[in-house]
Parts: structure tokens; sequence; C-alpha cells
């Protein structure tokens, strides 16, 4: 399945998470992705690049399980993956941010990051109407486990502000924050820099290679700005038109004739 | 003008207030976590009280009457979800709010064909005519136990809605479902259990409201009277529900008796509304409503 000879040397000790196979796809007759494969392995960062309407969101959306190929299989941890409820994907430890912020806007910075811990609160409906004994507990236990995220993502100073006061690159941060206060074991971001200023990339760079790093994060990211891509990427996947063109070390794809003439030659 | 007659009318306006507040605070939930107005909330407070009333009449003692009918008001949740909310998921608000409508008809008609559509006295052992004095003021009786319950009942949901994993879900519901789902939130359940709390609140306010006025169809007409309430105190605010009662309640009553002779009387009906429409000029989020901010 492997086709980059480069790829396997650096996956070879490294345990397959995920494994796509011949996966296709199509929106009435527009077919979206075409007999794709990819494998994810644990902790990398790996990013899906393509020019716009590659399938790349497509992409994301089969990993996350928003979307079931209409052929070929996924493969999670070793077993074949079914059509999951779109609230059960969170709880097979896939966090995800949005191309377009989902975050919620009437909440504080800390409410929203506590939401994203909400799976791993249990629930007891009475103790928690009376907020009482181990329900308040359980809420202390969570919110130091926020504060931490707070403190990692530097954004102490705004902790009590609503989210829609604040400005986007911010907001994004707070997205991410949110999206690991799950705990995920795969953590999927799309275009996490997209609209940002050199500055705000820099410090979202720094955040997903700490968070790699620090966590053991599997990262999938989607982005198009090819210096970012280059440089904290562990393996790089193209795609154009619906099929994936090449998969391996961003030096290598770099390049790549077939992505020079598709994506990076024309840009 | 005499002091203790001003009081007297001002008390009486804060407790009918505080019960404008139950009603619209069955609004509130509904939309700060669906972004709905319920159209339906009306026809529920009738439904509510109806079924209540027919079920001691049939002999059920009071307590089990209304556990009976708050597990009927759940079932409704559940059906509302079923058939209404879940096929319209990810639709304009637009479309919710015409679904809601409809959703009211439909109730105001089963709960008449179920029961039936005469005017059932609701006696719950308290004398709707008593009262007490403070200084040379008559205080209602009733009216106090009443705005004692409504403000129990807005103390124990606001603190649900912000102190718990439960009540930061349905907000989370009512700002964004895609990233609610994201994080593992069903939107279903939280449906069932947003409109199963607006339930007991109908029930709640069918109760209060029915002992006063009798169990009967005009039950759900008083929603109407919710409407400047909502507005004045901001629809997504469950403390604004309670100050916008209090000031529609408080407001109408002074208004009647101080500016009612001077332009003939019966201001009480349309008063509230000019103050909401002073409000929307004003403030149009409301006194306690989120800020709208819009970037340009």
């Amino acid at each position: 399945m492997i086709k980059s000879q480069a790829t396997e040397k650096i996956n070879q000790k490294k345990h397959q998470v995920m494994r796509i196979q011949n996966v296709s796809l199509s929106f009435g007759g527009l077919k979206a992705l075409i007999d794709v494969s990819l494998e994810i392995y644990q902790k990398e960062i790996l990013a899906i690049i393509g020019p716009n309407g590659a399938g790349k969101s497509c992409m994301l959306n089969i990993i996350s399980g928003i979307y079931t190929p209409e052929e070929g299989t996924v493969i999670w941890k070793g077993k074949k993956r079914e059509k999951v409820a779109p609230h059960n994907i969170a709880k097979m430890g896939i966090a995800r941010t949005f191309q377009n912020i989902a975050l919620f806007t009437g909440m504080t910075v800390l409410d929203n990051i506590l939401t994203g811990r909400n799976l791993l609160m249990k629930r007891g409906l009475f103790y928690e109407a009376m907020f009482l004994g181990w329900a308040r507990d359980q809420e202390i236990q969570h919110r130091k486990k926020v504060e931490k995220i707070i403190d990692f993502l530097e954004i102490q100073a705004v902790r009590k502000v609503p989210v829609s006061r604040l400005p986007y690159g911010i907001q994004k941060r707070v997205e991410l924050g949110r999206a690991l206060a799950a705990e995920p074991e795969l953590l999927l971001l799309d275009e996490p820099m997209a609209g940002m200023n050199v500055e705000e990339k820099e410090d979202m760079c720094r955040f997903v290679l700490d968070v790699n790093e620090q966590f053991g994060t599997t990262i999938i990211l989607i982005e198009h700005d090819m210096g970012v891509v280059m440089d904290i990427s562990d393996r790089v996947a193209v795609l154009d038109y619906g099929r994936k063109i090449a998969d391996g070390l961003p030096k290598d794809v770099r390049t790549d004739k077939k992505v020079i003439d598709a994506y990076l030659g024309v840009g | 003008m005499d002091f203790w007659f001003f009081l007297e009318v001002l008390i009486g306006g804060l407790l009918s207030g505080v019960m404008y507040s139950l009603v619209a605070l069955g609004f509130v939930l509904i939309f700060k976590a669906s972004g709905v107005f319920n159209f339906a909330q009306g026809a529920m407070v009738l439904f509510a009280a109806l079924t209540f009333v027919r079920l001691v009449e049939y002999g059920v003692p009071m307590i089990g009457a209304a556990v009976l009918t708050m597990i009927v008001m759940v079932i409704l949740a559940i059906v509302v979800e079923r058939l209404v909310l879940r096929p319209l998921v990810n639709q304009d608000l637009i479309i919710l709010f015409m679904a809601t409508i409809g959703l009211n008809y439909f109730i105001e008609g089963m709960a008449q064909t179920v029961w039936d559509s005469n005017v059932h006295v609701l006696d719950l052992g308290i004398d709707e005519y008593a009262a007490f004095e403070v200084g040379q003021a008559f205080i209602n009786k009733f009216d106090v136990m009443a705005a004692g319950v409504a403000g129990a009942l807005v103390l124990v949901l606001s603190l649900f809605f912000h102190y718990t994993a439960i009540g930061r879900a349905l907000r989370a519901v009512a700002d964004d479902h895609q990233g609610a789902l994201s994080v593992g939130i069903p939107l279903r359940h939280i449906w069932i259990y947003v409109w199963s709390t607006a339930g007991l609140v109908a029930l709640v306010a069918g109760l209060v409201w029915g002992s006063k006025l009798g169990v009967q169809f005009a039950l759900s007409t008083v929603a109407l009277k919710a409407i400047p309430v909502l507005i004045i105190g901001g629809f997504t605010s469950i403390p604004g529900a309670i100050i916008g009662g209090l000031i529609v309640g408080s407001g109408e009553k002074l208004a009647e008796v101080y500016l009612g002779p001077f332009v003939g009387g019966a201001i009480e009906n349309w008063f509230p509304y000019m103050l909401a429409m002073v409000v929307l000029m004003i403030r149009p989020q409301g006194i306690f409503g989120e800020k709208i901010i819009e970037r340009v």
C-alpha cells in the first residue's frame, strides 16, 4: 500500500492508526474523491494539500466519519469502521477544528473549552441539577485540566471573555483548546492558519508542534500556506481533482513533478 | 398621592409580573437551547394544566397528577423531537419557527379533544382572595406564593444552565450545532431535555395561572403577555425573563391606576406592548440579552 519509499522508511516502526482503502465519494455528478488510499500513523503530523476543490475537506470528513464513503473502507485501529453518528465521533477519540470557526459564541473561553470535556464527565442528572457532592468535585477536576490547556495556549488573559468578542486569531486558538480538552488521539485541523497574520501563524505552528510532541497526538491538517506545511509536517499527501497524486516527505513532495504541475507551479 | 395605595398597586403589579415571567421562562429555555421562538409554549401551558386538572377530577391525588402530567410532558418532548425537530435539523430558524406555529395548533386541538373544552376549576388548596396587611397595604397571599414558586424555579434553572455539564451542553447546542456535535454532544438528547424542561415550566405556569383564571382555553393566550416580557428582558436571559416580568407587571398596573383616568382607562392591556416598543428602539436585544456585535 505504501507508495513512497521515504514514507516507508520513516514509518517503519510506527503504528498505524487508520487506513483508508480505495475510497470514492461523489455528490450528484461531481466526483469528490476517486479511489484514494491513505495511511495515518501514530504520532505523525500529516498535511493534506491540494488546489481548491481537490477534495481535501472531503477527505477530512471521511476520516472524521461525517461522510461515509460510497466505495472503499476505513480501518480504524485495525477494525473496519461502519457508519457512525456524528456525535459518536468524539467518543472514538477524534477531535477537530473547523474551517469556519464553530465555537459557542455566547459562552466564555473557559466554558467553551470545558464543553470539550463533556464526554469525559460522568452524567448524573439529579446530582447535577442539585450540584451536589461528587458532581462538584468532578467539575473542579475538569476545571484544573482546562486551566492547563488555557496556560498551554497562552490565553489566560481572556479566560472569562465571551468568544464572540475575541479577535479571529485567538478564536482559532480557543477552538484548538476545545478540541484538545477532549484529550483526543487524532486531531483534525481544517485550515488552522487561514486568515492569520505572520505572527499568529507562527504561534499556531508552535502550538501544533507542541501538542504533537507533548501529548503525542496524531495530527492531520489541511493548509494552504506552503511554508507552514513544509515546516511542520512529517508527511504530506497531495490531492488533485479527487485523486491522490503524491504522498511522502515534504522535501520529496516539493520536488515531485506531478505536484509542481498540479499545484505549486501554477500557484 | 397616597403612599400605601401606591405600594399596594406596585406590589400587586410586581407579583402578577412574576406570573408573566413564569410563562416567559418557557420561551427563554427553548430559545436559549435552539434559537427558536417556540410559538407552542402557550399551548403547552394549556395542555399541562388541562391534563393535571382532568387527572385530579378523575380522583388522582395532586402529587400523583403532577408526576403523571410531567411524564406526559416528557413524552410530548420526545414526540416533538422525533416528528418535528429531527427532520428539520440544519434548516433555517424561520422554518423551525413555522413548525412551532403548526405545533401550537396541534397541541391546542389535541388538548381539547383528549380532555374537553370546558372551563375547569383548579383548586390548589390556597385561598385566592386571602390577603395580609403590610402597613396599610393589602397583599394577596396567593400572588406571594406564586411569586415564591416562580423565584425558586428561576434560581434552580439559572444555576443548572450555568454550572453543570448538561447546562453547558444546552448552551453549546444553541450556539453551534456543528461544534456541539464535534465535541460529542448528542443533539437529540439535548432537545428532549430542553423541551421536557420547558414542559415542566409550562406545568408550573399552568397550575398557577389555571388556579387564578380557571383551566380553560384562554390559558394559551396568556403566552401573548410573555412577548413584551421577552422583548424587555431579552430572549436569551433567564434573569431577564424575571426582570422583564416585573417591569411589565408593575408598569401596567401603575399605568392603569395613575395614567388610565386621563385617557379613559383600559390601558393595562396595551401598555406592556408600548413599553416593549420603546425598549426595541433603544436596546433591541433587551435589557439582559446578549449584545449584538457586528463586525464590518
